[in-house]
């Protein structure tokens, strides 16, 4: 009886991860189809989508911005986020709990209400460019992961090690980068690239702040697969899969893919 | 990524003997960045929700809560939430526990497989899904192939295609969680329990599924709060056939201009959130559920 639960629990999870899986293969067969049309079996292989890639110039701006605001404000975070976290970790601020889940509570709340929040403030405010209100807005999206990561790193970080840099002649700033970042690389790691991914792949709190000429990648790829869906988007989506892959393997290699996930 | 736990790492602070410490200000930047960028938007959109153009009144709570098609489409996204939440907890409590019994590199191996597609764009999950569902598509194609059906039918605009969707996306996000709690578990529990002539059914409803509530609760709040707040997967599955409140609040922003009936939907939404999260850790608290 308990063999054959046991059988049967792994023959769910073989299902799972093959249902899973099936849209993201899907989309990979279907960027080196022959074929304009999404049939399957797809009628013959080619790499057309791939070359009629660079005439996509709308998708390769997208592609562009949304590496910078990524980059930007994964890059904001880490250091506002690192800096508050010394200071909570260090008991340095009263109410060191609350303002921990202050920081990280944005992923608490619905995208899209995130958006309207940031939409109504902007105007408010007049603050009338795209790409800076992009900006801020992703900065507050990618902070819980920063922040999440690097709690748990500074947890297990020996502060007496940053005394001894100070003993040793060292200003405050400067053994905080000698010696506390190095030893907390790994969660910069690991928060840094969910940061980055939360921030390229957002679409609900964007959705709202762009405009006609400044689109971020997820929206200009929904645009395309709602208006004229070709595999010209199957192509990019496999470009960006692999993109992820390559990402995970090298964060793997610098600080194993376990430690990433269960932080 | 467990993201709904309260399990933020932050050592207890000796609040009585705090006192001010100028390298304090290093949390400065941050903390103004995040209260004037995170803080003082949510909260004037609450306001907001409280005002139209004669001043205070509470019109736009009065338009959603008075009106049975605002009060369906709240139905719809609780329920959207409540099947989506329902099946991934049916598949992916086996599916975890079969992930946290396995041992050596294939735990590895399998745990990867299923946190990959978390990190794979939801745009692009679902671009796969509306393939899938296509007359054409992958889906008929074996429906009729093993006999199912006689021939192709129509699946994408349908309440199936949105939940087998859902059920895709959001999957991963019951499993981790179950997981991290099973792989802690003591299998010998299970054997304790069987060779003290409890049946398989008994140990389940009695041991295994009492030590791994803690998985279930924070499993389920995840999902159902992403589920009830999905906008992308509803919108390219079924569209304007399934209304939901995120699909109302977009609209009510970027066509129809009526700020006061989808700042007054996001408050609703928001409140829903909010009661999801202090329920959740309610219950992780409280006896029958306790953190270990």
């Amino acid at each position: 009886m308990a063999l054959f639960g046991s059988l049967f629990c792994r023959l769910i999870l073989g299902l799972v991860i093959a249902f899973l899986f099936m849209p993201i293969l899907i989309v990979l067969t279907v960027s080196f189809s022959s074929s304009a049309v999404f049939a399957f079996p797809p009628p013959g292989f080619s790499l057309r989508w791939y070359a009629s890639l660079g005439n996509a110039d709308s998708m390769l701006q997208a592609v562009w911005l949304s590496t910078q605001i990524a980059a930007l404000s994964t890059a904001i975070s880490l250091v506002l986020g690192t800096l508050c976290a010394i200071a909570i970790t260090r008991g340095m601020i009263p109410g060191a709990k609350a303002v921990a889940t202050f920081m990280a509570s944005p992923l608490m709340l619905p995208g899209l209400v995130l958006g309207i929040a940031f939409l109504q403030a902007a105007r408010d405010f007049g603050l009338r460019d795209t790409y800076t209100t992009l900006l801020i807005a992703h900065v507050v999206i990618t902070m819980p992961f920063i922040m999440r990561t690097v709690l748990a790193s500074l947890s297990l970080f020996d502060f007496a090690m940053v005394d001894a840099a100070r003993m040793l002649g060292r200003s405050y700033p400067a053994a905080l980068w000698t010696v506390l970042v190095p030893n907390i690389l790994p969660g910069f790691v690991s928060g840094g690239l969910f940061a980055f991914i939360a921030s390229f792949d957002n679409y609900p709190v964007s959705i709202f702040l762009v405009d006609v000429r400044t689109k971020t990648l997820p929206i200009q790829l929904l645009n395309q697969v709602e208006m004229s869906p070709d595999p010209t988007v199957a192509a990019i989506s496999a470009l960006l899969i692999l993109g992820t892959i390559v990402a995970l393997i090298v964060c793997d290699r610098l600080v194993g893919l376990k430690r990433m996930a269960s932080i | 990524m467990t993201l709904a736990r309260d399990d933020l790492a932050v050592p207890p602070t000796p609040v009585s003997r705090w006192q001010f410490d100028a390298k304090a200000l290093i949390a400065a930047p941050g903390l103004v960045f995040m209260a004037l960028a995170f803080a003082v938007p949510v909260l004037m959109l609450v306001g907001d929700s409280f005002v139209d153009s004669q001043g205070l009144s509470l019109a736009g709570y009065r338009k959603v809560l008075g009106d049975p098609y605002y009060i369906g489409i709240i139905g719809n996204s609780l329920q959207l939430a409540c099947i989506t939440t329902a099946v991934c907890l049916a598949v992916g409590y086996p599916a975890a526990w079969a992930l946290a019994r396995i041992k050596g590199v294939w735990q590895v191996v399998l745990f990867a497989l299923i946190f990959l597609p978390l990190t794979v764009s939801v745009v692009v999950k679902t671009f796969g899904l509306t393939i899938m569902m296509r007359r054409d598509g992958i889906i008929n194609f074996l429906l009729v192939n093993l006999g199912f059906i006689e021939r192709p039918m129509r699946l994408v605009f349908t309440e199936f295609s949105l939940y087998f969707g859902m059920v895709n996306v959001f999957l991963p996000f019951m499993i981790l969680p179950l997981y991290s709690v099973m792989r802690m578990l003591d299998p010998r529990l299970m054997d304790a329990s069987a060779s003290l002539g409890a049946g398989p059914l008994h140990t389940f409803l009695r041991v295994t599924l009492p030590l791994t509530m803690p998985g279930v609760i924070a499993g389920g709040t995840l999902v159902f709060s992403i589920s009830v707040a999905a906008y992308v997967t509803p919108g390219l599955l079924v569209g304007d056939r399934f209304m939901t409140m995120s699909q109302v609040m977009a609209k009510a922003y970027l066509n129809i201009r009526d700020f006061q009936l989808g700042a007054s939907m996001a408050v609703i939404m928001l409140v829903i959130s909010a009661a999801l999260i202090l329920a959740s850790s309610y219950l992780v608290r409280s006896p029958g559920g306790e953190k270990h």
